[in-house]
């Protein structure tokens, strides 16, 4: 909503700096999102001809001293009209000018002219682009200030308002007036809506039903005969294009001002159009059609509030008029409709026509029907200013239904305290609200309030409180602490645990990714985990079609992150995403399931280049395990790792995530993905391991119940002792077996792989594991007897057990 | 599948010495050759680094007490308890004699030389967070210093929780603040009632539902809005919902919290403001902005825009009807409730010029936060 000053000063005087006023607005809830001229030359501003002399080289030419405001320049100017003592439009260096010549933009440079340099130009209208007027230099009113902006001078000064839906008061200057006077403690004053009634009496001439009341409470008409239809005068139309409307002719223009002057939207009809000069305001019968004012022909349902004539449709109430009903160079009697229809069927026309007019924007907030009275006189009275014509007495005011008016609301003793934290005398609180217009009886504390009609947002006592809150000025209610007791506190472990594997999975060198939750279901056909039976959630209106489902799988979105960064990024590619996928539960049911999920890619080198180790090597599938293994151990889980084949991942390269202490469940994934995977996502680097892990699977193990009251277990006084084994075994005995089957010994604290090997010393079909095992009894230094005995036995469950032979120890 | 390291080359020979035709010394024989040379050589060390070698050939890792010690296990089983503890007793007397040698060297030969302390350290894994979930925690932080609890809630959502329970009906010309993405999935009575919801405030109602006063929560969490993507808006976004019920909270503790979290998050000299603002769910409305830390006035900010202000959240005391639509007596409890995109105070805060930044994760962007 665009304000014009000028316009605001009819109704209120503005006592304030603009600056000051479009804080105290913007503070009270009316934002200023700016202080606009509703003309703009950059770099022009008004100047003084101090002394006009002639040009050394030139006869036609003269040299100009400019008084700028804030310094003096010689000018070159070829007009024969410039003279000592005048206002000018000075254009500085730099300014956007119209060419006099060809008619383009162009920016204005220092140049010579006939050997002298000219610092800038005096303008003409044309130049300016104001006119086609460039005989000569424009020249301003004596009184015109120097060094003042050309825009600020000439143009009009706006405030340009960012309102809330709550107000639509405001979206009329005389309820920004109001709002003026409230916060700046003057008062407003209405448009006269008093004009001489001459013509007969509009009963006798015009008629109107209401049949569908709830979609119309109150219509309001006038008859005015012997118009004369024709352009607007100055004033009127200046106005109109000040705040960015065109100006059609004196009758439309003139609703057009009044819905922007007081809020309450007209519309004008050919009164000599109507079949028997009445109005009928019904719903719309089937298959009746509109051809409306923008040219298109409406096909209509009994949704639609229609106003109609006696025989067919004549406008779409509250919203567009019928092209045959409107006025036009012919018109000679105008019936003038102020209405009062229902917001929200009116906002569900408008957007099922798709058309989004100003009257709607007011209509849809609700507006009270007597504004509509004081609209359709003021418009009357202004059309018979600008039109002419004879006005029949009286009006046309359909209201059946008047209890809808303004409610008084009540505002309890101490219930301002009780929601702002502080108390306010009643002659504070009561002149306050009469200065927004309201009624007030006050009651020991306790306020009855009559809100003015032009406040429809105002129906409950924290209405009345935030008025108060916000005249005053919210910066000066106290701040205090929540007082009271603190709420019971409640677990929450799954997301706790959450956030720790995403600290841990960030120590561990992975970089946390957040992706889009919408996806496609081909995107995810790529990588999409086994036993997905269900069809994605799709969204009825996406914006794109690649953002069309919600995404069941975090594996897409990893593998899409890897893959732009793939190219552009030297270091470790290990990355991570925390996220929901969302998986529904069938027709009927409410709400899907939004499981928490973690994904990773390890990819890349294992680290960034450093000089001690060159070239790094390559990250893999034991990268991402250890990162699995490590990330568990931190809460005290140990899994297995289960070979298994799924579509995502190479064959052999896979397992499952298993955790024995819990009955075998399976917590995640992990696998080294597959490469026909890698080319559809486009991704060049190999190998590349991805893991999946279930966060609520995670939160449900034993372990994760009694973590961090884990029991302290003492640590070994007497010193260990380690022995190597290297051990030839069956190619396809899991490594995991045998260190366990070593574990078993008593003395045995830990046995760990340190070499794997297979080649030309080695028979095919077998594998060369070195194991490093430490002893350690809790009471004694063991003795190297018992040593080698532990060891035999253990070599001999192991050649049992898995045909293993000592290569050597 | 890696090579043959030197270590299991070695002890694969010494293995196929000791085994071979029974021509070679005997047990004892090798453990007294081992130790004479290993202590000659060990006086004859005379700097650390051939101490480090001496270690190396004789008790290191595959050092020859050790491939000594390794060779028990191929002797004759009658053999092997002898051998071991004979091996054992040398590798204990010839660390024992090393730990001398290097306590005499190491006081007579001084510095071990200088090393060039600019060339980089070796880089222990680095991994971040997005900037996202750090900004996140920052605030649930903030607030969680002053007793509000983390909560999160369902993303696809009940139209009725996410607009009729925060006091938009529908028709009400406020949805318009909120294009919302629909899925096409029906309720019983066939209507299209799930979507994805426009912002956490439905949490209110949720929290409400079930939990009895007093309530302070914090509820972080990701919402949509059906809106084209530039650079300061983002269909898909995260947002903090904060809310305080009890029988007295009051505007004075609405503007002191977040007074409190403003300072916690933007710096303790940051100037706070309060205007009012509209949202349907709240009475009165708060708009709430920080002074603006990149610039001092200057008209051409390209933060603030020259209003020396920057929003950063929608506040107000929880309305009447949110209460009492989550059962709650109005006239008994009052609350308070704020809400803040975390993008935009994770743009403010690092100066972030474009929010598809967030989601398209670019490692150049990521590793900087």
């Amino acid at each position: 909503m665009k304000v014009p000053i000028s316009w605001l000063e009819e109704y209120v005087p503005v006592t304030l700096p603009l600056d000051d006023l479009a804080h105290r607005l913007t503070m009270a809830g009316t934002e200023v999102v700016s202080i606009d001229t509703t003309l703009s030359f950059e770099g022009v501003v008004v100047g003084l001809a101090k002394e006009v002399g002639p040009h050394p080289n030139a006869d036609r030419l003269r040299l100009v001293q400019v008084d700028a405001g804030d310094e003096t320049l010689e000018v070159v100017c070829g007009a024969p009209n410039v003279a000592t003592g005048q206002k000018i439009a000075f254009a500085r260096i730099g300014s956007v000018l119209t060419d006099a010549h060809t008619g383009e933009e162009r920016k204005l440079k220092r140049s010579k002219i006939r050997g002298v340099t000219s610092n800038g130009m005096v303008c003409s209208e044309r130049e300016l682009g104001m006119s086609d007027e460039h005989e000569g230099i424009l020249v301003l009113p004596e009184g015109a200030p120097i060094g003042m902006s050309l825009g600020e001078y000439l143009g009009e000064t706006l405030l340009d308002l960012e309102l809330t839906p709550n107000r639509p008061d405001c979206l009329a200057v005389m309820g920004v007036a109001r709002e003026v006077a409230a916060l700046t403690g003057e008062t407003a004053t209405p448009p006269s809506i008093e004009y001489p009634e001459h013509g007969p009496d509009i009963a006798t001439l015009a008629k109107v039903e209401i049949e569908d009341l709830d979609l119309c409470r109150r219509y309001t008409a006038t008859l005015i005969q012997g118009v004369k239809i024709g352009p607007s005068p100055d004033w009127l139309a200046d106005r109109l294009r000040a705040i960015g409307e065109r100006p059609i002719n004196n009758v439309v223009d003139v609703t057009n001002y009044v819905m922007f002057e007081l809020g309450q939207p007209l519309h004008a009809f050919d009164f000599d159009s109507l079949s028997e000069g009445r109005i009928v305001v019904r719903r719309a019968r089937p298959g009746e059609t509109l051809l409306t004012l923008d040219g298109e022909t409406r096909e209509l349902t009994d949704d639609n509030l229609m106003i109609a004539d006696a025989g067919k449709p004549i406008g779409l109430g509250g919203i567009i008029g019928g092209t045959e009903s409107g006025i036009t160079g012919s018109t000679t009697s105008v019936l003038l409709e102020a209405a009062n229809f229902d917001g929200p069927n009116n906002r569900r026309s408008a957007s099922k026509f798709g058309i989004r007019t100003e009257a709607t924007l007011r209509f849809e907030k609700n507006l009270r029907p007597e504004l509509a009275e004081y609209g359709v006189r003021r418009a009357t009275k202004l059309i018979l200013e600008v039109a002419g014509g004879t006005v029949a007495s009286g009006i046309i005011d359909e209201w059946p239904d008047k209890a809808g008016a303004v409610q008084v609301v009540e505002l309890p003793a101490n219930a301002i305290e009780r929601l702002l934290g502080v108390s306010y005398e009643s002659g504070v609180v009561i002149s306050t609200f009469e200065g927004l217009g309201m009624e007030v009886v006050s009651n020991n504390g306790a306020y009855s309030v009559t809100p003015p009609y032009w406040r429809p947002d105002i129906g409950i006592p924290e209405d009345l409180i935030e008025e108060l809150a916000r005249v005053i000025g919210y910066e000066k209610i106290p701040t205090t602490g929540i007082t009271g007791s603190v709420p019971v506190w409640e677990p929450n472990p799954d997301r706790v645990l959450r956030e720790a594997m995403k600290n841990i999975l960030s120590r561990f060198g992975m970089q946390e990714t957040i992706s889009y939750s919408l996806t496609t279901p081909e995107a995810e056909a790529h990588a999409r985990p086994p036993g997905h039976g269900l069809q994605p959630l799709q969204v009825m209106n996406p914006l794109s079609a690649e953002h069309a489902t919600l995404r069941t799988t975090l594996r897409h979105s990893i593998l899409t992150v890897l893959s732009r960064n793939a190219r552009i990024w030297r270091g470790p590619l290990w990355m991570f995403e925390s996220g929901r996928v969302y998986l529904d539960r069938g027709e009927g049911v409410g709400l899907p399931d939004e499981p928490e999920k973690f994904v990773g890619v390890v990819a890349g080198p294992r680290s960034d280049l450093e000089w001690m180790s060159g070239e790094p090597e390559s990250s893999d599938f034991y990268d991402a395990k250890g990162i699995v293994e490590s990330l568990l151990s931190e809460f005290g889980v140990t899994a297995s790792f289960v070979p298994v084949e799924e579509n995502t991942f190479e064959p052999g390269r896979c397992a499952q995530i298993v955790i024995p202490s819990a009955g075998r469940a399976v917590i995640g994934v992990l696998g080294e993905v597959a490469s026909d995977v890698l080319s559809t996502f486009d991704i060049d680097t190999a190998p590349v391991a991805m893991f999946e892990l279930d966060v609520e699977a995670i939160a449900r193990l034993p372990e994760l119940q009694s973590l961090g009251q884990q029991d302290y277990v003492p640590f070994g006084r007497f010193p260990d002792s380690s022995r190597d084994l290297a051990l030839v075994i069956d190619d396809n005995a899991p490594a995991a077996d045998v260190l366990a089957l070593a574990e078993r010994n008593r003395l045995v604290v830990s046995a760990t792989v340190f070499d794997v090997y297979q080649g030309d010393a080695i028979p095919s079909g077998k594998k060369s594991l070195a194991v490093r095992v430490v002893y350690q009894a809790p009471d004694r230094t063991l003795t190297a007897d018992e040593l080698i005995k532990a060891e035999n036995s253990i070599l001999r469950a192991l050649e049992h057990n898995f045909g293993a032979e000592l290569r050597a120890r | 599948m890696c090579e043959p390291s030197g270590d299991m080359i070695k002890l694969a020979e010494s293995v196929n010495n000791s085994k071979g035709d029974g021509a070679g010394p005997s047990a004892e024989d090798r453990i007294t050759a081992v130790r004479d040379a290993g202590l000659l050589a060990l006086s004859a060390s005379e700097t650390a680094d051939a101490l480090q070698e001496w270690r190396n050939q004789y008790i290191g890792r595959s050092g020859e007490v050790t491939l000594l010690l390794r060779g028990v296990g191929s002797l004759p089983a009658e053999q092997r308890a002898v051998f071991g503890q004979a091996a054992n007793r040398l590798k204990n007397e010839l660390e024992a004699a090393y730990d001398q040698r290097e306590a005499v060297i190491s006081a007579f030969t001084g510095p071990v030389g200088t090393i060039d302390v600019s060339l980089p350290g070796r880089s222990p894994a680095g991994g971040r967070l997005h900037p996202i979930t750090q900004t996140i925690r920052e605030i649930t932080a903030a607030f969680g210093a002053m007793g509000f609890q983390t909560f999160e809630g369902p993303e696809v959502e009940l139209e009725g929780y996410n607009f009729d329970a925060m006091n938009i009906p529908s028709d009400h010309p406020a949805r318009e603040m909120f294009d919302t993405f629909w899925l096409d999935r029906v309720d019983e009575d066939g209507n299209n009632n799930l979507l994805l919801r426009t912002h956490t405030s439905p949490m209110q109602a949720r929290i409400m539902e079930t939990h009895e006063p007093p309530i302070r929560v914090v509820v972080p969490g990701r919402c949509y809005r059906y809106e084209a993507t530039d650079a300061s808006h983002e269909w898909h976004f995260n947002q903090v919902e904060v809310m305080a019920v009890d029988e007295c909270i009051t505007f004075a503790d609405l503007k002191g919290t977040l007074y409190e979290f403003a300072r916690r998050v933007f710096g303790a000299e940051r100037k706070v403001r309060f205007r009012c603002d509209f949202f349907p769910f709240v009475e009165p409305g708060v708009d709430m902005s920080v002074d603006c830390f990149n610039c001092d006035g200057d008209p051409a900010c390209r933060i603030c825009r020259g209003s020396g202000w920057l929003e950063i959240l929608g506040a107000g005391m929880v309305h009447p009807e949110v209460l009492r639509r989550a059962g709650y007596d109005p006239d008994r409890y009052t609350g308070f409730a704020a809400g803040m995109g975390v993008e935009r105070v994770a743009m403010l805060k690092h100066g972030i010029d474009d929010i598809r930044h967030f989601y398209t994760n670019d490692m150049r962007f990521l590793s900087q936060f």
